[in-house]
């Protein structure tokens, strides 16, 4: 193991290292946001309830290249939001933020799926009676809904950081692939294969994605396992 | 304390239109299921919204649709048991204790009125499961851990949504002298959903009974349950309840006297102190009607009292027995009614064959004994 990061060269060193912090970033910046709108898809009836169930879902049917030219559309510097939040100094395109956001809406869908899943498991039973005890709206999920379906926001959000790291079409498309800004490990794979001599550093890289990836999963079964014993009340 | 409830709603095919009112003590629901007892239960904690109506405690209004008032759950103080305890698995006993406690000591609560939790928990005696996670405790155990927290969330009005209904006889045995300590030991008013005369007839001041979403009679305990009308598929079930005080014990004879409003009896020989009182239940049908004093007769207990009224129709008839203020019923046939020239305002005898002492006394189980 050792052998092969001293093997890295520079650009794939980065590569890697960027696209752990894009996917570390992505994935806790887009965690909030997507409990909540995990929350309201399982727990509440309102007017465009599946238009934004459709909504969240877009990402995962849409060709990735397609939400990335969106994406461009709407936070390049010329773009819907991007004019306007480049006033206050918040640039998309071409950063390494933007790679961050290009993984964490390709990662949404996956996140709020296993997220609305396991909130709906909780027993709303629960929630009634910690209602009852006079626990408010906020405190009854943050006290019984959100320690319940723990495993569930785990494995909600390790898929999420594990599609961050694999995330390559809307990424490139929306930052393009500048080496040390943009170039994630996969960006950084494909430009290695498509120059000549670049197949022992794609194979490199490539287990190293393999190990990540496996690494992800390990921890996340391992979390959820912790937090189920502890909600069944066994530990 | 008083609830006062004036409600309509419709599900479906299920609709529901109530009124009672509720005065301090317990105050069972009582219904068939599907009679509308948990809805209204719902709609009292808050967990459901009538379509119309008010709900109010000690003029404090819950909900009124008129005025566009709806006080949300957590804010109405109004602590519930249900029926599956809904103890919260990833908290101890004494987590789940403390959350009751927590929320209404963050309301503002001075943590000054209300019962310590030390008391409440030596009243339920769970004591010994403090440090337990609720999936290794019984269902009993868990049911009493729930009547904590609910307690210890310092409500105004106490719902229990059958509370029983899921326990076996023995672990009901265990709850049953907890629920009534509670009563009459908590101040807390009560509203207890069940449909189990027997635990109705044992706990409850006052009944309202529920049929098809409508209430088809309300008022005191003792005037509800000697009702047969009421209790059609329970006739055997049907009885008086008379307050009496142990007089005395008669060691020879292994007899205990006993004596109230009705007059006196004797049972075989209680574990009493002279003095205490006891809810003594008489079914009707262990009551003989007769109109001398009977002779020569194996029952030793005789009541004299006055025919009040005589009810129902077909067979099988109902005497009310005025018996010093204390109503006693007994069935008997229309054939022996008009054998034995039964008149309203005529003096009779009640002969009582048997009695069911409360449970509440004995601790354990409900008793009938022949006397």
């Amino acid at each position: 193991m050792s052998d092969l990061f001293s093997a890295l060269t520079q650009d794939e060193w980065r590569a890697l290292t960027l696209s752990l912090k894009v996917s570390v970033v992505a994935t806790l910046a887009s965690l909030p946001l997507g409990l909540w709108v995990a929350w309201l898809l399982a727990r509440r009836e309102f007017p465009g309830r599946s238009l934004l169930d459709g909504l969240v879902h877009l990402p995962l049917v849409l060709p990735p290249v397609v939400t990335g030219y969106l994406l461009l559309l709407a936070f390049g510097r010329r773009g819907t939001f991007g004019a306007a939040l480049a006033e206050i100094g918040i640039v998309f395109s071409f950063r390494w933020t933007g790679a961050a956001l290009a993984c964490a809406v390709m990662g949404f869908p996956l996140m709020v799926r296993a997220m609305r899943l396991s909130i709906e498991a909780v027993d709303q039973g629960l929630e009634q009676a910690a209602a009852t005890l006079g626990a408010s709206p906020l405190a009854v999920f943050a006290t019984v809904t959100l320690p319940l379906s723990l495993p569930g926001i785990l494995a909600g959000a390790v898929l999420a950081f594990a599609k961050a790291m694999g995330e390559f079409g809307a990424t490139i498309t929306f930052v393009s692939n500048i080496p040390g800004e943009t170039q994630t490990l996969p960006s950084a794979i494909y430009t290695l294969t498509q120059v000549p001599g670049g197949e022992a550093g794609a194979m490199r890289l490539t287990v190293i994605a393999v190990v990540v990836a496996m690494g992800a999963l390990l921890v996340s079964e391992w979390l959820a396992r912790r937090a189920r014993r502890r909600v069944e009340g066994l530990a | 304390m008083s609830l006062s409830v004036d409600v309509a709603l419709t599900r479906g095919a299920f609709s529901l239109d109530v009124a009672f009112e509720a005065g301090a003590g317990l105050t069972a629901l009582f219904g068939r299921s599907g009679s509308g007892k948990s809805t209204l239960i719902n709609l009292i904690a808050g967990l459901a919204r009538p379509d119309r109506g008010r709900i109010a405690i000690d003029g404090r209004t819950l909900v009124d649709t008129a005025a566009r008032v709806r006080v949300p759950v957590h804010r109405r103080r109004i602590a519930c048991v249900f029926q599956d305890a809904r103890l919260l698995p990833h908290l101890s006993v004494k987590g789940n204790l403390g959350y009751g406690r927590l929320f209404s000591r963050l309301a503002g609560g001075d943590g000054r009125d209300g019962i310590e939790p030390e008391a409440i928990v030596a009243m339920l005696g769970i004591g010994h499961l403090l440090d337990r996670m609720p999936a290794g405790l019984s269902g009993g155990e868990k049911q009493r851990v729930a009547i904590g927290r609910a307690l210890l969330s310092r409500p105004r009005l106490l719902l229990m949504d059958e509370p029983l209904a899921a326990l076996d006889e023995a672990r009901k045995a265990e709850i049953l002298p907890h629920i009534e300590r509670l009563r009459d030991e908590a101040g807390v008013p009560i509203v207890y959903v069940s449909h189990a005369v027997a635990e109705v007839a044992r706990l409850a001041s006052t009944v309202v009974v529920l049929e098809a979403g409508r209430v088809a009679a309300t008022g005191p305990a003792e005037a509800i349950l000697r009702r047969p009308d009421l209790f059609p598929e329970r006739e055997a079930e049907a009885g008086s309840i008379l307050d009496m005080r142990v007089e005395g014990h008669d060691e020879a004879a292994g007899l205990t006297r006993l004596s109230g409003p009705a007059g006196r009896l004797s049972v075989p020989r209680l574990p009493y102190e002279p003095g205490r009182t006891l809810r003594v239940r008489v079914p009707a049908r262990d009551v003989l009607v007769a109109t001398r004093v009977p002779e020569g007769l194996s029952a030793r207990n005789v009541l004299p009292g006055r025919l009040a009224a005589l009810t129902g129709a077909g067979p099988a008839l109902t005497a009310e027995i005025d018996c010093g203020g204390a109503i006693l019923t007994a069935r008997l046939t229309t054939a022996s009614a008009s054998d034995l020239g039964l008149a309203i305002g005529a003096p009779v005898y009640a002969v009582v064959k048997s009695v069911a002492f409360d449970p509440a006394a004995i601790g354990a189980g409900r008793r009938s004994v022949e006397i």
